[in-house]
C-alpha cells in the first residue's frame, strides 16, 4: 500500500507491503543504514528513531503504521557538518566502542532530553533500560548524555 | 524477521473499527501500540491474515474525570498514563506501574487496552486493575458493556473479551493511597512479580500480577490485614497454576510474592 512519511525533513512516499518494519523499510528501502536492527523484537533499542518526535523502536513498527508522520533517525540529527550536541558529546566522552548501538543511543538521548533536560545520572541510566550495549560501554554513554544535557541547556 | 503476509487496514473510528471485526472474525486481529502484537507475528506465534489498525482512532486516546472515576481511552499509552496529572493524582499506583513497564521506547508505543487484551501474565497492569476494582468497557455487536476487574482475566493469554468486542476504555476508581510493587525480570523488564495494594477503608485490596497464569487477588491477605504487614505471609495462600521458569521456579516465585507483599504493606 502507498504510504507518505516525513523522514528527516523530507516527504517520502512509497508503495510498501504491510508487513515491512519502519527499520526494514529505512534500511532496504531508503538507504538509511544507519538505524541498526540488533534483535529484531523491540529488546535491544539498536533500531531507535523518532516517531512524532517520541523515541520508538522501529523494528516494533511497520512502515504502514508510521503513514502520515514524521520519523527521524541518526541521519537527520546533524545539521549539515554541524553535529547534533548529543552526537558531539558521544565524541567527547568517547561514548561508543563498537558503535552498533550507538545511533539507538542518541536517539533515546534525545527523548531523555525532551522530557527532561536537566537528568540525574540516575534518570539517565533509567532512561536507557531499553538500550543494550554488548561492548558495556554505558558508563561513557551515561557521561556523553550528561554533557549533551549541560550543552543544549547553555 | 518479517511477519507471514497479511492485510492491513486503518479503521479511524470505532465504529469502522467494530465493523472490520464482524466482517473478518477471528481471521483479524486488532492492532493498537503493537508491541506484543508485531514480535508474535514475527515469531509466527501470531499469523493473522487481517491486522485492524485502531492506534489512530483519537476518541480512545483521553483520559478524563467522571465524577469519582478516571476514564482512561484503551490507546492511552504507557507514557501518557505515567505522565498524566489526572493519573498521578487521583489514581498515582497507575501511573506507578505504568513507569514500570519495559522502557521508553515501549512506552511510548504499548497502550493500556492493548496490554490487557494481550492478557500476558507478567504484565503490569493486572495487579493494579484488580487492587482499584476498575472496570474494562468494552464495544461490540452487541453494544457496550463494561467487565468487572474480577471477571475479566480468565486463563493464560485469555480475558472475558468476546471475538468481535474491543476494549476501549478502562474506568479507575479515585485511589487516595495505593503503591505498586515490582520484581523485574532482568532482561526483559516484565513483572516476576508484581503487587499493587491500595488502602481501601481500614482494610487494603491487594493484586497479584507474574505470580500465577492468571493474576489474581491476594484476598487471604486482606482479610488477615491487621494494619502490619504480617498478613503477608498468606499472600499464596489457596494460588495454584504457579508460574515456573528459568528466572523463577514455584518455591522462589511464592517467596517473592510474599516478600513484595510484605513491602507493599509497608509502603502503604
Amino acid at each position: 500500500m502507498n504510504i507518505s512519511i516525513t523522514i528527516n525533513g523530507k516527504l517520502v512516499t512509497h508503495d510498501i507491503e504491510p508487513r515491512i518494519s519502519l527499520s526494514h523499510f529505512l534500511r532496504e528501502h531508503l538507504d538509511l543504514t544507519g538505524t541498526h536492527i540488533g534483535c529484531d523484537t523491540s529488546g535491544c533499542g539498536a533500531c531507535t528513531v523518532t516517531l512524532d518526535g517520541q523515541a520508538v523502536k522501529s523494528c516494533t513498527v511497520l512502515a504502514v503504521q508510521a503513514d502520515g508522520s514524521e520519523v527521524t533517525t541518526i541521519e537527520g540529527m546533524a545539521q549539515g557538518d554541524q553535529m547534533h550536541p548529543i552526537q558531539e558529546a558521544f565524541r567527547e566522552h568517547h561514548g561508543l566502542q563498537c558503535g552498533f548501538c550507538t545511533p539507538g543511543m542518541v536517539m533515546t538521548a534525545a527523548d531523555i532530553l525532551k522530557n527532561n533536560p536537566n537528568p540525574t545520572e540516575e534518570e539517565i541510566r533509567h532512561g536507557l533500560e531499553g538500550n543494550f550495549c554488548r561492548c558495556t560501554g554505558y558508563h561513557n554513554i551515561v557521561k556523553s548524555i550528561q554533557h549533551a544535557a549541560e550543552q543544549m541547556k547553555a | 524477521m518479517i511477519p507471514a503476509k497479511f492485510d492491513y487496514i486503518k479503521a479511524s473510528s470505532l465504529g469502522e473499527a467494530l465493523t472490520l471485526l464482524q466482517e473478518h472474525g477471528d481471521e483479524a486481529k486488532i492492532l493498537s501500540g503493537g508491541h506484543s502484537l508485531i514480535p508474535s507475528m514475527k515469531l509466527r506465534l501470531a499469523t493473522p491474515s487481517v491486522l485492524i489498525d485502531i492506534g489512530g482512532i483519537s476518541e480512545m486516546n483521553t483520559i478524563t474525570e467522571e465524577g469519582d472515576e478516571i476514564v482512561i481511552g484503551a490507546n492511552c499509552t504507557h507514557h501518557q498514563i505515567a505522565t498524566s496529572d489526572l493519573v498521578r493524582e487521583h489514581v498515582n499506583i497507575l501511573s506507578q506501574a505504568a513507569l514500570c513497564i519495559g522502557d521508553i521506547q515501549v512506552r511510548n508505543r504499548g497502550t493500556l487496552g492493548g496490554s490487557l487484551a494481550h492478557a500476558d501474565p507478567a504484565s503490569d497492569y493486572p495487579a493494579t486493575v484488580l487492587a482499584c476494582e476498575a472496570t474494562i468497557v468494552a464495544e461490540g455487536k452487541d453494544g457496550k458493556r463494561t467487565i468487572g476487574a474480577n471477571d475479566f482475566f480468565q486463563a493464560l493469554f485469555l480475558t472475558a473479551l468476546q471475538d468481535d468486542e474491543i476494549i476501549t476504555a478502562i474506568r479507575f476508581p479515585k485511589v487516595s493511597q495505593g503503591t505498586y510493587q515490582k520484581f523485574f525480570q532482568s532482561a526483559s523488564r516484565f513483572a516476576v512479580v508484581g503487587v499493587a495494594a491500595i488502602k481501601k477503608g481500614d482494610g487494603v485490596q491487594i493484586g497479584v500480577t507474574g505470580v500465577s497464569g492468571v493474576p489474581f487477588r491476594a484476598t487471604a491477605v486482606e482479610n488477615a490485614y491487621d494494619g502490619t504487614s504480617s498478613a503477608a505471609k498468606h499472600a499464596m495462600d489457596g494460588v495454584d497454576d504457579i508460574i515456573s521458569d528459568h528466572f523463577a521456579d514455584e518455591e522462589y516465585r511464592s517467596h517473592l510474592a510474599r516478600v513484595y507483599v510484605k513491602r507493599a504493606l509497608e509502603a502503604l
